[in-house]
């Protein structure tokens, strides 16, 4: 009864080591993601606007996952992958914090009149 | 009951120092995220009260930043080097690699602040309007983290320099690469949303 | 010589000038006056620093909170009825006993002290006394960081305590709202005072929150899966992660309102480009979270209650697992409710309003459990049951009140009106404060070594409950008559007055509550040799840590537990008693950490961070500020685990000594 021999193996952080490829995988592609906003945004006026900010989102969403991968391992962890749920946690809050604040930000204005919003746009500098 | 129960115990605690300690600080970088975040929102909401000063494709020097942001990647990368060399236990290797980063990221910090020393001289400091407030709020509080990060990584060095790779050494240099690499990682963001959507005047 | 540098904003006239400050001072600096001579006469600083302040037992730390937030209930508790006896008086011609200003600073530091400092004390507290215990644990994970995570705290509490004796507290609330919280409307030191405690507090309670949540994760003893956790464990483990997330909105909240008072930004001022309602925003974004990490271990005890004095399994174990989980998730999604009038819209106050509504549902399923646990049971009506009866009581009406607030045109009329003070003092008082009481009642006989006079605490329960009803139904009625929260002055014409007088009744029978609680304590220590808890377990519960002698060794378990099924010493007694034999334990030697001085230091230095910041004394703020830097330094030098060995000669040395009573152990 007193040393019975676990079922389980402890879960240890051995499987989130990185290696020197993986870490030149994520540096190159960082970079490349960089240059790749960098170059559509100084070139901005000889592309669709729309076309622009989409794609540096989602060169930004990419660097952000190729770094929490290569740099910091994330989805290596084997089971139970608390760190992958705190971090899932983590961005819920984040997402609802940041767009619901400015979705309520921008609502404020809900019960004013036209006039109104134009005299506080102009005294703010174009703010909500 | 319990003689079937004892094979199946399928739960054993992790004592383990370095495993909780990546765990615990793993944690804190969350909590670190959510502080950024409450930033990141007010940015969002007071980025076009400009208040009749300068908006951000007026002040931003996207070269620059690119310049910045590609010190402080290279300074990611070598820091994941430095944490290669020091698991094989190559302690000159890590205090050349973690040198190096230190030195990219006092580079970095030198750079944005006097991006930031030029801002203040032509009178659009954080006084100027809630536009610079957030901005230099936003960006001045990775900046800060970055000094926090850079004396953590002077001392490490120092500490590793005077007695070795131990135990307790590794340890630390592990949490402060998951600190370091964070801070790039926060760092995209601002690059993104900050100087590149600034510039698109979005 | 310019004394500006090591003065900063500090004058002659900082001392207070009116006879309630005055009083509330002078009687806080003479009974810590006189603690700290009683310690220096009787010799006692060594016991107490080796013993108390330095240990990282997190029993013993447990212990520290809840003593600190019974102190500053007792402040709380005067502030509120300073404020009933002035709202009961200041009618008509009379203007009470408090001028508007101080009356401001009343209110604004009975909140303050209620939630920050009694509520988030008992709270860190009573997990700290039972979190590793129930889990089967020897420690917490972090213990160095636990006891500094304390002192955080501690400072808070001091440097809130200083500003009734010099300078001023803030007259803006508890949640000091721009305009009036910037440095043009609020000059003075009262909100940086209020900034302050709150961020070095809200340090201290992120750090915990780190700390039990890494605990709850790798330190349950073997076999305790998630899903065999007692119902506590998953409550703080729900409250544990809305600290870490919310806590952070906070300290950039208050670092943001900090330096547009200091440093002329323009974050929430009401012009230069800034906006005042994000502030609101930001602020609630926390506070709601806060609200659901103070409730939620409280649902925690009264799920361990209920089940030990029914002597029945908690009913609907995976049920009460995912409502504390759906209201862990919801409590980020419905912070707008505590600004609908803020003029949002249509669209967004339904969204939040339907959510709040929604975030009833899995409390109500919570409270159903309960009651199912209890039918059919045999139930032992022990002090903390009567707790948790008042709780259903109040926490069912105080609940409703609420849900009648969440539909956003009902809000409009009620918002910011007593019967909304009415309905967050029933939630607190009557589900978090009630929580907490049946708590320290449970547990007291397991850490302090004997059981609580029943009968006194029987009278303090009573006095709460009447207290609690005459003092706040009173203001549900008002509320609806429209009467606005935090006035010191109304006409007579209004027809307040009775229910403010009965109201004021209704907090002094709470203030005979508080005496009767006191008069407990001192009564049971006076009597504890005929009160002794010699078995370790007298509520015959069902739980690991009842498994222990009380007060519980240091290391808490001689042997780690193993865990087969929920509800694990329960199992252990029915096998006992079924006849089967427990082979003779095998003791070993034990790791435990050391005394950690550091974390005192760390603490005072924060408190003349604080106070530095305060009151512009840069110097100060530079030199504790490189000092905390320093102690960490110095700390983590070296390969010092700070450890040191309890062997097992000794082990089995103190377990034969406390387990002569033959309790069944793991």
């Amino acid at each position: 009864m007193s040393k019975e021999k676990p079922v389980a193996v402890v879960s240890k952080h051995s499987t989130e080591y990185g290696t020197l490829r993986t870490y030149f995988t994520g540096y190159i592609l960082s970079i490349i993601l960089t240059l790749g906003a960098y170059l559509l945004v100084v070139n901005r006026h000889t592309i669709e606007r729309s076309v622009v900010l989409i794609l540096i989102v989602a060169f930004a969403l990419i660097q952000f996952l190729v770094q929490l991968y290569y740099f910091l391992h994330l989805g290596k962890e084997t089971k139970p992958r608390w760190k992958l749920f705190v971090f899932g946690f983590m961005v819920s809050v984040v997402l609802i914090l940041v767009f619901g604040s400015i979705w309520i930000m921008n609502h404020l204005n809900t019960r004013m009149t036209p006039a109104q919003v134009n005299t506080y746009l102009s005294n703010q500098g174009g703010g909500f | 009951m319990s003689d079937t129960a004892e094979a199946v115990i399928t739960f054993v605690p992790d004592t383990d120092k370095e495993s909780k300690a990546i765990f615990g600080f793993w944690i804190y970088i969350m909590t670190d995220c959510v502080l950024f975040a409450s930033l990141f929102a007010t940015y969002a909401v007071l980025r076009n009260n400009t208040f009749g000063g300068p908006d951000g494709a007026q002040i931003f020097n996207l070269p620059y930043v690119l310049a910045e942001t590609i010190v402080l990647l290279t300074s990611s990368f070598t820091c994941g080097l430095g944490i290669l060399s020091a698991r094989r236990r190559h302690k000159n290797k890590v205090l050349m690699w973690f040198s190096i980063s230190f030195f990219l990221g006092l580079t970095f910090l030198a750079l944005e602040l006097s991006d930031f020393r030029h801002l203040a001289a032509m009178g659009d400091s954080w006084r100027r309007s809630g536009f610079l407030s957030a901005f230099f709020t936003l960006v001045g509080t990775h900046g800060a983290h970055i000094t926090v990060g850079l004396f953590w990584m002077a001392t490490m060095l120092f500490r590793i320099w005077q007695v070795g790779l131990t135990k307790a050494n590794v340890r630390r240099l592990t949490l402060l690469s998951i600190f370091w690499h964070f801070l790039d990682l926060i760092w995209i963001f601002i690059f993104t949303i900050v100087y590149l959507f600034g510039v698109m005047q979005v | 010589m310019n004394y500006a540098y090591i003065l900063g904003k500090l004058r002659g006239d900082v001392f207070p000038h009116d006879i309630v400050t005055i009083g509330g001072a002078s009687t806080m600096a003479i009974v810590g006056l006189g603690v700290l001579l009683y310690l220096t006469f009787s010799h006692r600083w060594t016991w107490l620093w080796r013993e108390w302040l330095t240990s990282v037992d997190h029993k013993k730390i447990g212990i520290m909170y809840i003593v600190v937030a019974m102190i500053m209930l007792l402040r709380g508790g005067f502030d509120a009825l300073l404020l009933r006896t002035q709202q009961a008086t200041s009618v008509g011609s009379s203007h009470g006993i408090v001028s508007p200003n101080t009356f401001q600073q009343i209110f604004s530091a009975h909140g303050t002290i209620m939630i920050f400092f009694v509520a988030m004390g008992l709270m860190f507290g009573l997990i700290n006394l039972a979190l590793p215990l129930l889990i089967g644990s020897r420690d917490v994970a972090f213990p160095f960081l636990n006891l500094t995570a304390f002192w955080l705290f501690a400072g808070g509490m001091i440097l809130i305590n200083l500003s009734l004796g010099i300078g001023e507290f803030s007259a803006a609330g508890w949640l000091a709202y721009p305009p009036l919280s910037e440095i043009n409307y609020s000059p003075g030191v009262g909100v940086d005072y209020w900034i302050w405690s709150l961020q070095i507090a809200g340090i201290g309670s992120l750090l915990s929150g780190i700390n039990f949540l890494s605990t709850i994760v790798k330190m349950r003893c073997r076999g305790m899966n998630l899903m065999k956790m007692p119902m506590f464990v998953w409550s703080v483990m729900g409250s544990m992660l809305l600290v870490l997330f919310a806590f952070p909105i906070l300290t950039a909240t208050l670092s943001m309102l900090f330096l547009d008072r200091t440093i002329g930004t323009h974050f929430f001022t009401a012009s230069g480009g800034g906006n005042l309602m994000m502030y609101v925003n930001l602020i609630w974004a926390w506070g709601h979270p806060e609200v659901y990490i103070l409730i939620l271990p409280a649902f925690g005890v009264f799920s361990e209650v209920v089940a030990t004095f029914s002597r029945k399994r908690l009913f609907g174990y995976t049920t009460m697992v995912w409502a504390i989980a759906v209201i862990t998730i919801l409590s980020f999604s419905v912070w707008l409710h505590h600004f609908f009038t803020m003029g949002a819209g249509a669209d967004v106050n339904g969204f939040f309003g339907i959510m709040t509504m929604v975030i009833a549902i899995p409390t109500g399923v919570k409270l159903f459990n309960w009651i199912a646990t209890m039918y059919r049971g045999r139930i032992s009506l022990r002090l903390p049951m009567y707790w948790f009866l008042g709780f259903v009581a109040l926490f069912t009406v105080g609940g409703v009140a609420g849900v009648v607030m969440a539909v956003p045109p009902a809000d409009f009329q009620l918002h910011n009106s007593l019967f909304l003070v009415a309905h967050f003092h029933t939630m607190i008082v009557g589900g978090v404060l009630f929580g907490y009481f049946a708590g320290i009642n449970y547990w007291f006989p397991k850490f302090i070594g004997f059981k609580l006079n029943e009968t006194l605490g029987k009278c303090a329960f009573w006095c709460w409950v009447v207290g609690f009803l005459l003092a706040f139904i009173p203001l549900y009625i008002l509320g609806f008559m429209g009467a606005t929260r935090r006035i010191d002055h109304y006409s007579t014409s209004l027809g307040w007055h009775p229910l403010f007088i009965v109201a004021g009744v209704g907090a002094g029978i709470i203030a005979l509550g508080v005496i009767f609680t006191l008069l407990q304590l001192i009564v049971s220590f006076i009597q504890r040799k005929d009160n002794l808890d010699l078995s370790g377990d007298p509520w015959n519960g069902r739980t690991l840590e009842w498994s222990t002698p009380s007060p519980v060794p240091v290391y808490n378990y001689a042997i780690e537990p193993v865990v087969y099924d929920r509800d694990a010493f329960w199992d252990i007694k029915e096998a006992a008693r079924s006849g089967k034999k427990l082979p003779a334990p095998e003791y070993e030697d034990i790791v435990m950490p050391k005394n950690a001085p550091a974390s005192v230091i760390i603490g005072l230095l924060a408190i003349g961070l604080g106070f530095g910041m305060v009151w512009h004394i840069w110097i100060l703020v530079g030199l504790c500020f490189a000092g905390i830097i320093i102690t960490l330094l110095i700390r983590t030098t070296g390969e010092d685990p700070h450890e040191y060995v309890l062997r097992a000669a000794k082990v089995e040395e103190i377990e034969k000594a406390t387990r002569a009573r033959g309790v069944a152990h793991v």
